[in-house]
């Protein structure tokens, strides 16, 4: 518990004789380290919480990491094959390069797309506005399956099924709206006046975009792309509708092992892939956190002022 | 314009260019900065989608055979055949009581830690965690920590609680851990955030005039947070709703967990009867669509006004 800056405190010392419990000896400001019941009870849910998180994390790494783990607290031996062979029988490093070139191009298409049409929902009146935003919240409502399936019976049809080409397809459609509505609001906080400003001046509207708006937009385009990058990267449910052996993401290839026929891939090789999977992921959400929140990483809310 | 008429409005052409009166009406050049993310809508969203309402009357020759409805023998399969329908209620009842551990369990949570502590930053940072897991980490992990001969188990019959393993994995209960795992951060992180919108002095206020503090929460901190709840719930629902990895990997995919998503990607992926699967789909957005409906009623009788605050 922290207790307050030393602030000149305005408010008048309680009357001696109105205190007679514990407190009386505190300063004012000051809180009791004694803690009540139910903050007792928080951090016993919390502890549980992670307790459970964490020895998820650690049986996975130590599976991954073990030679055979039956019937004791900890594998008899521990080498580093299992991930040596989950390279070479699954092609990691060619999962791994779908993975990247899927997010990039989602990301690129999505900001290249979405940016525009947030610049002009944020500034702009017109007809049908209403309709318009609406249509671009739908897919972020809906269950990904109910519009993943006629989309993927569509992508088969036109013969795109199995192909890198659907997998970044089927993405876009969560991501385009996820950057609008993230944007959006970013840029309406943009003061106006600046761009009517640099037009008087006699830029047109290309120069505005590069030379003003461009400069100004990139923390909001960075946070968003890192957003619909982590959506991407965990996206499960219409990836593995369209994808195929050959552009498989990282999580829908593990789904895959795991499931295969005959009961699923050896343990151990499924657990050392889980493991690259979640370092990679882990590795993308600690640059993550140094541009946005925790709070948007899971959906669009104003930033508090906390911090 | 030729005789021009008495009644003048619409014979007095305007001198000003078409150009310009569109603008007057919020038209011009620059909304074509609209037209990528629109043509992106309509081609991977609004055709795809109305394709597969189409597809739901389509149903193929043996599904047809068996109910003889015509058009509508996909709906009808849907709702006659208990198999089927059965998985709508297996879905509810995951994903009902999974939203609402997360949503109740976070607003006691987001109570306490509300308030700035040495390591606030840090737990909220460990709460993106499970976002790193992701589902199939988190499925695999369950299983070996909370299997059978699992450190879970394990610890619970040293310590002497238990006698025989619990089967938490392969089952109902695995899959609720999943959602729960992957679904409270989030819900936390929300709540948390409505709550920071609330300004304190309201409930200073409360205090002053001799609240006690279940007082203060029934009646001044809950009403202002009902619509932050609200959302929380809704997206929290729908991210349990549309649960497919963890009910295939940690549960029990032919019986207790056998949900919508499950059925609809069977029906997709390996009877490839396409006309099914779009008919569960959608069934299953309309499904989820009735409960988002019941949640914003219920909100819309609530208070909705400023919380005073930042939020």
């Amino acid at each position: 518990m922290t207790t307050q800056t030393s602030q000149p405190r305005t408010d008048p010392p309680a009357p001696a004789d109105a205190v007679k419990t514990r407190s009386a000896n505190r300063v004012p400001g000051q809180r009791s380290l004694a803690a009540a019941p139910s903050t007792w009870f928080v951090w016993a849910g919390t502890a549980a919480f992670f307790i459970f998180l964490i020895g998820i994390l650690i049986s996975v790494v130590v599976d991954s990491f073990g030679t055979s783990w039956f019937t004791n607290w900890l594998p008899e031996g521990f080498t580093a094959k299992w991930y040596a062979s989950a390279w070479s029988t699954f092609g990691m490093a060619h999962i791994i390069g779908v993975t990247l070139v899927v997010a990039l191009a989602v990301i690129i298409v999505a900001v290249a797309v979405g940016v525009p049409a947030a610049y002009i929902l944020a500034r702009r009146d017109f007809p049908f506005k209403k309709a318009i935003t609406l249509l671009f919240l739908l897919p972020v409502l809906m269950p990904p399956i109910t519009y993943g399936i006629p989309l993927a019976t569509v992508m088969y049809n036109l013969g795109l099924g199995r192909t890198l080409t659907a997998v970044i397809l089927v993405n876009l459609v969560p991501s385009i709206p996820f950057v609008i509505l993230t944007m959006t609001p970013f840029i309406e906080q943009i003061n106006p006046a600046i761009e009517n400003a640099a037009r008087m001046s006699g830029a047109n509207m290309r120069k505005v975009f590069t030379k003003i708006l461009f400069p100004l937009l990139v923390p909001g385009v960075l946070a968003a792309s890192i957003l619909v990058l982590v959506r991407t990267v965990g996206m499960f449910d219409l990836t593995f509708l369209v994808s195929g052996p050959d552009s498989d993401t990282l999580v829908v290839a593990i789904y895959r092992a795991m499931t295969a026929a005959g009961g699923g891939q050896i343990r151990q090789l499924v657990s050392s892939m889980a493991v690259v999977y979640t370092v990679t992921m882990m590795f993308i959400l600690i640059i993550a956190l140094r541009f946005v929140s925790p709070t948007q990483l899971v959906a669009r809310v104003k930033e508090s002022r906390e911090d | 314009m030729t005789a021009p008429t008495i009644a003048g409005h619409k014979s007095t052409k305007s001198t000003a260019s078409l150009r310009h009166r569109l603008a007057e009406r919020g038209i011009d050049i620059s909304l074509l900065m609209l037209v990528p993310a629109l043509i992106f809508a309509l081609l991977l969203f609004v055709y795809p989608f109305s394709y597969g309402i189409g597809l739901t009357f389509q149903p193929s020759a043996a599904i047809q055979k068996q109910w003889g409805a015509g058009a509508f023998s996909n709906y009808v399969e849907f709702f006659k055949d208990p198999f089927v329908l059965n998985s709508v209620w297996l879905t509810m009842k995951l994903a009902l009581p999974a939203a609402l551990f997360n949503v109740l369990a976070s607003i006691p949570m987001a109570f306490k830690l509300r308030r700035r502590f040495r390591g606030k930053k840090f737990l909220t940072t460990l709460l993106v965690l499970p976002i790193a897991l992701g589902t199939v980490l988190t499925a695999q992990g369950l299983l070996i920590f909370a299997g059978r001969q699992g450190w879970l188990n394990r610890f619970l019959e040293q310590i002497g609680v238990i006698h025989q393993p619990l089967a938490l994995v392969n089952n109902y209960l695995g899959v609720f851990f999943s959602l729960v795992i992957s679904g409270f951060p989030f819900a936390f992180l929300l709540i948390s955030s409505y709550l920071s919108g609330i300004d304190p002095s309201i409930e200073a206020a409360a205090k002053t005039m001799g609240a006690n503090w279940i007082q203060r929460f029934r009646r001044v901190i809950l009403p202002l947070l009902a619509p932050g709840l609200a959302t929380t719930f809704i997206l929290t629902f729908v991210l349990a709703f549309s649960v497919f990895p963890s009910a295939r990997l940690v549960g029990d995919s032919m019986g207790s967990t056998r949900v919508m998503a499950i059925m609809a990607y069977r029906a997709f992926g390996e009877q490839t009867d396409y006309g099914m699967a779009s008919t569960i789909a959608i069934m299953m957005g309309l499904v989820e669509l009735v409960v988002i409906a019941v949640v914003l009623m219920w909100r819309s009788f609530l208070y909705k006004g400023s919380t005073g605050g930042k939020g």
